[in-house]
């Protein structure tokens, strides 16, 4: 019983192997490939598994405080080098390689071809509750 | 007001009837939980003389509307008539079977959680999930897959305690969160074990779950830092749950059969027993853990040990204790890091202590484990 946080990336994770980006595909390899996504969401919604689920758009913007009175300074949008989110899932599953075993599946939804993207994703746990019994 | 501790006890021996009547299990479960959900609505304005019968009856009815086809109802109401009424002895033992086959082995260990506290903690799914943080949807569907999983295991015959406990302990583990008090409920439902089944280590997870209860308002400050053992204000202790753990483990260890959570509770109530934590009796309480490694050779245990032995014959023991165990376990780094300081090192236990927070499991640890190593550093 530990919750998971799958986090798929636009950039900043290592090549995937089929790494065709999606707006050189077909129709059909699209459909496909959302279909793939959403059949996997509902598997988990039906294994009592899914917590839930966000895409991020690519836009984005740095803020930080910038001293009393003043309106928080921005910056952005992100340089092409930074690691950027695109979205996650979150599974609560009964061990690690559970956890390990959906993320690899949800790397094999199909891309170009019709072939497994083998996209990296990011696989990192939550922090759990402090037990009650230590000693 | 009412009862809703009442109303959830009387849970399984509902869904007993039930399935002594012919229900199957995933029915009767469905029928006992939409029965609860009436008398939650019904109750206050009319309390029934006898809840439980009531409770029967409107369950029974639930389960009748629901299997609609006729030969299948004449079937069941034939069984009524001829059934007779069960013996106090006879409800006792379908309780203890809807705990075994709600923590059947072959379910995983969060689906034998969420069936236990649904089928005979009777807690309502919305609440399991928020107990446990995930979506009402999905904690429906974890139950109803466990049912399934379940559904072709005879009900007729009592499984391993042992499975039972190992289901109940994590729910306890699991503490509180939200509106359900997880603890109290595993205690709860402990208890309920323990009134139908006589055998010691059930009295040693319900002691060892009062003992760790007990010291349950001093074991955090009021913003949820935690507060370590030997810096908790033993005065506000619950004195009575602390009589009644030593009590219930003492006729526990009075049967001579030894397992590991009498061993965990001996351990407990020596702590309990100490009335400021230089009086601790270390030297019994590595007695304990050397009982339980026989019993388990876990390395937690080995590591808990070290601590002990650390305590019974200064640091440099249980730094020798620690010695062999591997470092990759959860707190090894913590443990080495507070022997280390006992000795003097204050900067390897410094280091340590950073280390300890970056593996740490839970936030209340790893902020714990942070500001040792601040402490140190400073």
């Amino acid at each position: 019983m530990a919750k998971y946080l799958l986090l798929k990336h636009y950039r900043g994770a290592p090549a995937a192997v089929n790494d065709v980006p999606m707006d050189q595909w077909s129709q059909d390899e699209i459909s496909a490939h959302i279909k793939y996504m959403n059949d996997f969401a509902d598997r988990l919604r039906d294994r009592g598994e899914f917590v839930g689920e966000q895409a991020l758009a690519q836009e984005g913007t740095w803020v930080r405080y910038d001293g009393e009175g003043r309106p928080p300074v921005t910056d952005g949008p992100f340089a092409e080098t930074k690691d950027l989110i695109a979205g996650w899932m979150i599974i609560d599953v009964d061990s690690y390689e559970r956890a390990v075993e959906l993320a690899g599946e949800l790397s094999a939804a199909p891309g170009k071809g019709g072939l497994p993207i083998h996209e990296w994703l990011e696989l990192r746990p939550f922090y759990g509750h402090a037990p009650t019994i230590t000693e | 007001m009412i009862d809703e501790a009442l109303l959830r006890s009387l849970t399984p021996g509902v869904i007993g009837v039930l399935v002594r009547r012919g229900a199957d299990f995933a029915a009767a479960e469905d029928a006992v939980q939409d029965a609860l959900v009436e008398a939650v609505r019904v109750w206050p304005a009319d309390p029934p003389r006898d809840p439980k019968g009531w409770l029967v009856t409107a369950a029974w009815r639930k389960f009748l509307d629901a299997t609609r086809a006729d030969t299948a109802r004449k079937r069941r109401e034939d069984l009524v008539d001829t059934e007779p009424e069960p013996g106090p002895a006879q409800e006792s033992d379908d309780t203890l079977r809807l705990y075994f086959l709600c923590a059947h082995p072959s379910l995983t260990p969060s689906s034998a959680v969420a069936l236990t506290l649904r089928a005979v903690g009777g807690l309502t799914t919305r609440q399991i999930a928020q107990a446990y943080l995930v979506p009402e949807a999905t904690m429906a569907q974890r139950i109803s897959r466990a049912k399934k999983t379940v559904g072709d295991v005879r009900f007729d015959r009592p499984g391993d305690v042992a499975t039972v406990l190992r289901v109940l302990y994590l729910v306890f583990n699991e503490g509180y969160s939200g509106d359900v008090d997880l603890a109290a409920e595993a205690i709860r439902i402990t208890r309920q074990l323990a009134a139908v089944v006589d055998h010691p280590e059930v009295a040693g997870l319900l002691a060892l779950m009062l003992l760790h209860h007990a010291r349950r308002a001093s074991r955090t400050t009021d913003d949820g830092a935690l507060v370590p053992l030997a810096e908790q204000d033993r005065g506000r202790w619950d004195t009575t749950l602390i009589a009644e753990g030593v009590e219930v483990l003492q006729a526990a260890l009075a049967q001579d059969r030894l397992g590991e959570f009498q061993a965990q509770a001996a351990i407990a109530a020596l702590h309990a027993d100490a009335p400021a934590a230089e009086e601790t009796d270390w030297v019994q309480i590595v007695e304990w853990y050397d009982e339980l490694l026989e019993l388990t050779d876990s390395p937690v245990v080995r590591l808990n040990r070290a601590v002990a032995v650390g305590e019974a014959d200064g640091p440099r023991a249980g730094l020798k204790a620690l010695a062999g165990l591997d470092e990759t376990l959860p707190r090894y780094s913590a443990v080495a890091a507070y022997l280390h300081e006992r000795d003097g090192d204050r900067r390897t236990a410094a280091r340590l202590y950073a280390e300890a927070s970056r593996k740490a499991l839970n936030l209340a640890e790893r902020e714990h484990l942070t500001r040792q190593a601040a402490r140190l550093n400073n």
